[in-house]
């Protein structure tokens, strides 16, 4: 569509939304931790919103900051109360009507995904729901700004966990920590057995993913490392079962690991749960039985095709 | 051995159950420097890789208005007087189904929603609503039924995005055996990512029907 709109532009938006939110809490003289926290947001914008026309090097100090205020506990969330009166009466007069924009945003993100690129596609979408969210409740511009910034507070640091993972997972991959663990793995265990070759690789995709928070940054090593040596080439293995499976058990990795912080972490603040483990102690049982069940059929099949 | 010190940061880090941010950003700086980067190389591939990576928070900070505008206008409570009028819908089948839902469109390479989209406005006050129509809920069940709504975010987002379109995932296990020269085609990989789809279903309703038997021996226990 437009070739001038790109995902810069989404991500300089995100970043005056942050910088509003830090304003409105310099402007609170309630907030148990309000310099701080108003540092916190206004470096998390510039870091979003002007990130790609900084050098790499003072970002990288900026977000390193921004992890001192996080462990010196500088940055706190606030009691919000809200309204529940007002919130049931709102809810009554506006019947379903409330619930619409919330579908807007999926629907536009999907069906522009065929015209623009999927991030940007989905960016749009928040837009055109924030407008329908407007438009069904008459309520103020600034009321948006100030009820998402209650949210993005009670995310607070895990905002950054993310990227900052990623960032880890960046250095373990130039330092190749990766190469060295495959290498454990192969030394420590009989890998030249057929069983023990599949439970060592699809175990080894599971602790790397664990590690790394990532099954796509676990894949390639373990696949060179443990998989393709022992299952492919000493067994005479399919690669493709032992690639498709193997996946599939990082995966059950990433469902148990808290560096997986947008899948597991990010959900504990938004649904306001007291234990960091929450999501991840619901979702064990289902790693365990995806991943024995990913080996079962593995072994079953992968020297037999 | 010494580059593994990263690895070993996280784990004592999260043994101790320091501060994930904290943990994360300390391993990587030190890996950096066991690896024999300079402290600003290492710092620099930090920044690097932040803004690179900025895209994974997009989705979850733009959608943030949007929910916080409709819950102040009342979306949850809307939500919990729908779910009182539908009798036969509880916390563990609507689970189910929006597990199964997120996960049929995911074969279509269709990305339904996320936790900030779809879990937290939607999917979780429905569950909720669904359970406090036989009692009020505690805190400790009121937990458990959101980890629940949550995970089934995350399974049905996970294990079937690999059967029909070429996403990323599939695309790198190619990318990984045809460059180590075992070439494979798309085809084969996405015939053998099916019967995990297919289990993660079964699954699902095991799990869900063990939360909603959970949430009804929990009422008979309170009258």
């Amino acid at each position: 569509m437009s070739p001038g709109l790109t995902l810069e532009h989404f991500f300089m938006l995100t970043g005056l939304f942050v910088a509003a939110v830090a304003l409105g809490i310099a402007r609170s003289p309630g907030h148990p931790r309000r310099w701080g926290s108003t540092v916190f947001w206004l470096g998390l914008a510039v870091a979003i919103g002007a990130g790609k026309s900084l050098p790499h090097e003072l970002v990288g100090w900026l977000v390193l900051g921004l992890g001192a205020l996080v462990a010196t506990r500088q940055v706190a969330v606030p009691g919000f109360s809200g309204d529940g009166a007002a919130r049931e009466a709102s809810a009554v007069r506006l019947g379903n009507r409330v619930l619409w924009p919330i579908l807007v945003v999926p629907l536009l993100a999907i069906t522009g995904s065929f015209f623009v690129g999927s991030q940007v596609a989905l960016g749009l979408g928040c837009l055109a729901g924030l407008a329908a969210a407007l438009w069904v409740t008459k309520d103020t511009p600034a009321a948006p700004v100030r009820e998402g910034g209650r949210l993005l507070e009670l995310l607070g640091w895990t905002i950054i966990l993310p990227q900052s993972l990623a960032g880890l997972g960046g250095i373990f991959a130039k330092a190749g920590v990766g190469e060295e663990v495959a290498k454990i793995v192969a030394g420590a265990l009989p890998v030249s057995h057929p069983l023990v070759a599949v439970i060592a690789y699809c175990g080894g995709m599971v602790i790397f993913t664990v590690m790394m928070g990532n099954a796509f940054a676990a894949f390639p090593i373990m696949t060179l490392g443990v998989g393709l040596p022992f299952i492919v080439n000493a067994n005479g293995g399919n690669a493709a079962i032992m690639g498709a499976l193997g996946m599939l058990s990082g995966y059950c990795g990433t469902l148990v690991t808290p560096m997986a912080a947008n899948f597991n972490l990010v959900p504990v603040r938004l649904l306001e749960l007291g234990d960091d483990w929450a999501v991840i102690r619901a979702q064990a049982p289902f790693a365990a039985a995806i991943w024995i069940f990913n080996v079962a059929v593995m072994y079953a099949c992968v020297y037999r095709f | 051995m010494i580059k593994l010190i990263g690895i070993l940061l996280v784990a004592v880090g999260f043994g101790f159950r320091v501060n994930a941010l904290v943990v994360v950003l300390v391993a990587g700086v030190g890996t950096g420097l066991a690896a024999g980067f300079s402290l600003r190389e290492v710092v620099a591939l930090m920044g690097r890789f932040f803004v690179e990576n900025r895209g994974l928070v997009l989705p979850i900070v733009l959608m943030l208005p949007v929910v916080g505008l409709l819950e102040k206008h009342g979306l949850q409570e809307r939500i919990a007087t729908l779910m009182r009028q539908a009798r036969a819908a509880t916390a563990g089948r609507i689970f189910w189904l929006y597990q199964a839902l997120r996960g049929g469109l995911s074969v279509l390479g269709i990305s339904l929603g996320s936790h900030a989209g779809m879990v937290r406005p939607l999917i979780v006050p429905m569950g909720e609503a669904a359970a406090k129509g036989r009692g009020e809920l505690t805190e400790a069940t009121r937990e458990r039924v959101r980890a629940h709504g949550a995970a089934a975010e995350n399974v049905g987002n996970f294990f079937s995005d690999d059967i029909l379109v070429a996403v990323g995932a599939l695309l790198l296990v190619k990318g990984v055996l045809d460059n180590a020269g075992v070439p494979v085609t798309l085809e084969q990989i996405k015939l053998w990512s099916v019967p995990t789809a297919l289990w993660v279903l079964v699954i699902g309703w095991w799990r869900y029907r063990a939360l909603d038997r959970w949430l009804a021996r929990r009422k008979d226990g309170d009258k």
